[in-house]
């Protein structure tokens, strides 16, 4: 399932980002930049409540499909920017973070 | 294969910027055709790095060496210094400031996360003088 399909199919909403990686590696919650550095696994759909620079930049580099930003928090605009510029999808949603999860997990289908 | 050479400033107070310098090795990796968990593994080991220089070091330099067998990156510093490098090593130890820590560092994951991800590392460390750290990845895996 590709990025953009997730967030059609749990009605999240598409910060910045084309969408288009396909979610394969599971779903990764974590805040503490340091711990998703060097836990989350690749091509995962990583949610969080961080929405700034540098969750970009963890994004880019520990290579996750992209970010969930849960709890209606906001996504900086410079951090949008870079998202863009970078090619790093940030969907968002109001659910916290453990109901959005849910919503990943039942869509790629690790959960019935 | 001729080896290539990077240099980068990293700025001490800005830690939106940290990410740039592995940023750009990381694209040259991917371009060289290195298999994507080696380059997923210089790519956390130098952003990591890049983070101490910021919030620990006031700022540095790091020089990327790059050949055909491996990568090698040295980062320097000349900030305050770490007094025991032994638990500094350790998991969930940090002395990161509350500002670090409101951005998401500080989880005391930064040098283990480096060691991990590296084939080889060594850290140097003054008190008062400043910190160097060299890490090298094999580019076979």
């Amino acid at each position: 399932m590709t990025v953009k399909e997730l967030a059609a199919a749990c009605g999240f909403d598409v910060a910045c980002g084309e969408g288009d990686r396909e979610v394969t590696g599971g779903i990764y919650c974590c805040d503490l930049l340091s711990i998703v550095m060097g836990r989350a696994p690749a091509d995962c759909a990583w949610v969080t409540v961080m929405g700034n620079l540098n969750s970009i930049a963890v994004s880019v580099l520990a290579d996750t499909a992209c970010i969930v930003l849960a709890e209606g928090m906001a996504l900086d605009d410079d951090a949008r920017a870079r998202g863009e510029q970078q090619g790093v999808t940030v969907l968002k949603t109001s659910l916290p973070v453990y109901q959005a999860s849910m919503a990943v997990a039942k869509a790629i289908g690790i959960l019935q | 294969m001729s080896g290539l050479h990077y240099h980068y400033q990293v700025p001490g107070d800005d830690v939106t910027r940290a990410g740039e310098a592995s940023g750009a090795v990381k694209s040259t990796l991917k371009k060289m055709g290195i298999p994507p968990q080696v380059v997923r593994r210089v790519a956390i080991a130098m952003y990591e790095g890049e983070i101490n220089l910021v919030i620990h070091g006031g700022g540095g330099e790091i020089d990327v060496d790059i050949d055909g067998a491996t990568v090698r990156m040295v980062l320097r510093d000349q900030g305050p210094g770490i007094p025991d490098i032994q638990k500094a090593m350790e998991e969930g130890w940090s002395t990161a400031s509350d500002s670090a820590r409101s951005l998401g560092f500080g989880a005391g994951m930064g040098l283990p996360n480096m060691k991990k991800n590296t084939d080889e590392m060594t850290v140097e460390s003054t008190v008062g003088e400043g910190t160097t750290v060299t890490m090298v990845v094999r580019l076979g895996g």
